[in-house]
């Protein structure tokens, strides 16, 4: 699995097939935080995403007072 | 994971409203939220004029397709700031989000009409960047309003910031940005109505919204706001959040409707002293208003505000970019 995070950008890889809620917490994500999209779609918080996945987990905390 | 209302196969989770939704129901959720709070506090009328400030983002793209899609009259207005890339980049959102739906965009560029950018105006004006750019870009949202007879400035401000700008506040007592805050600022002295539509949603519900309705938008963050007061203060109240949901909405939504009245007093003291600013024409508590003396610092050329001849005609004095649906 390929996953790609923003602010900063990396990507890390996982061998194995998980759960969103897993991958978040491998990778100490707050889920309220982020968007997990995967194939441009949102994936939710208890899907299952199969070890060939790209997905893209996206920062959704914008700044900046106006 | 099932969407509250059709039991299909749900993308989102909203853990403040205890709620999932398929992609058709959470799009219909955000429409609803928006409906509520233009009615809750009256902020305009379906023939109202409106103009939405757009910054390429998430939340102002998204606020503009809701508008539309509710049936309102919304043009836009993207303020080019002189960002390095970024500015090029978001203005590039603004412009192809606008030309795919056929929408109105004003485009002003700070360095050919004013001839200063942010960074260039902060440092001179010694103010820090955002500082500099809220001041620059609320002037200007002003001007274009006035010059083109819209009724009211819609801004994407959502949940998330208006909790933050809250949390800043009552930090420091600050009694008189309290008695202004509020989703609607009324209009006054020729300056249109200010509303902010998206106070019922939040950060991570806007994002959704834009990729679950196909809206492309810019994700990378500002460069000159990493650090800023307002991101410690969203991380703050995120963290409260994580283990209460519901928290950041409680706060901002009771200060509302139980904490605003005590501090509208503060207000109204410092709005009976405004006047007008001998360069520009416009309100200012001092001789030359803050924008024009940031203008004057960075080098740069004031422009005097022409009003419209009306809230009814259009005189467009910027660039604008209007496409064919």
């Amino acid at each position: 699995m390929i996953v790609e995070l923003r602010n900063p950008t990396r990507t890390v890889e996982f061998d194995e097939a998980m759960s969103v809620a897993k991958l978040l917490n491998r990778l100490q994500v707050d889920r309220g935080a982020v968007l997990v999209i995967c194939d441009g779609t949102l994936v939710p918080y208890d899907a299952k995403l199969p070890a060939d996945a790209v997905v893209e987990i996206r920062s959704v905390i914008s700044g900046g007072a106006a | 994971m099932k969407c509250r209302v059709c039991r299909g196969p749900a993308v989102i989770d909203l853990k403040r409203h205890n709620a999932n939704f398929c992609p058709e129901h959470f799009i219909r959720f955000c429409n609803q939220q928006v409906e509520k709070a233009i009615g809750e506090y009256d902020m305009f009328a379906k023939d109202d004029r409106l103009l939405v400030a757009v910054s390429g983002g998430k939340d102002s793209l998204a606020v503009w397709a809701i508008l539309v899609e509710l049936g309102y009259q919304a043009d836009g207005l993207y303020i080019g700031l002189g960002i390095e890339n970024y500015s090029d980049v978001s203005g590039q959102y603004a412009k192809e989000f606008a030309e795919a739906r056929g929408l109105h965009l004003h485009i002003v560029d700070l360095v050919d009409e004013y001839g200063y950018d942010v960074p260039n105006g902060a440092k001179a004006a010694k103010r820090v960047p955002c500082s500099a750019c809220g001041l620059s870009k609320r002037h200007i949202f002003d001007r274009v309003a006035l010059e083109n007879g819209y009724d009211v400035l819609v801004t994407g401000h959502n949940l998330d910031d208006e909790a933050a700008v809250l949390f800043g506040n009552v930090l420091h007592w600050q009694a008189e940005y309290l008695a202004r805050q509020h989703p609607v600022l009324p209009e006054r002295d020729g300056m249109p109505r200010k509303v902010k539509p998206l106070v019922r949603l939040d950060e991570r519900e806007m994002a959704a919204y834009c990729v679950v309705s196909g809206i492309d938008y810019m994700l990378d963050e500002c460069p000159m706001s990493a650090g800023n007061s307002h991101l410690r203060y969203k991380d703050a109240l995120n963290l409260v959040e994580q283990a209460s949901p519901g928290t950041k909405q409680a706060f901002f939504h009771k200060f509302l409707s139980q904490g605003a009245p005590f501090f509208a007093e503060a207000g109204d003291e410092k709005r009976a002293e405004l006047g007008t600013c001998a360069t520009c024409g416009g309100p200012t508590p001092n001789d030359v208003c803050a924008f024009c003396r940031l203008v004057e610092r960075a080098g740069g050329q004031p422009v005097k505000l022409t009003r419209g001849p009306s809230r009814s005609g259009s005189t467009p004095t910027q660039q604008t970019v209007t496409a064919e649906p």
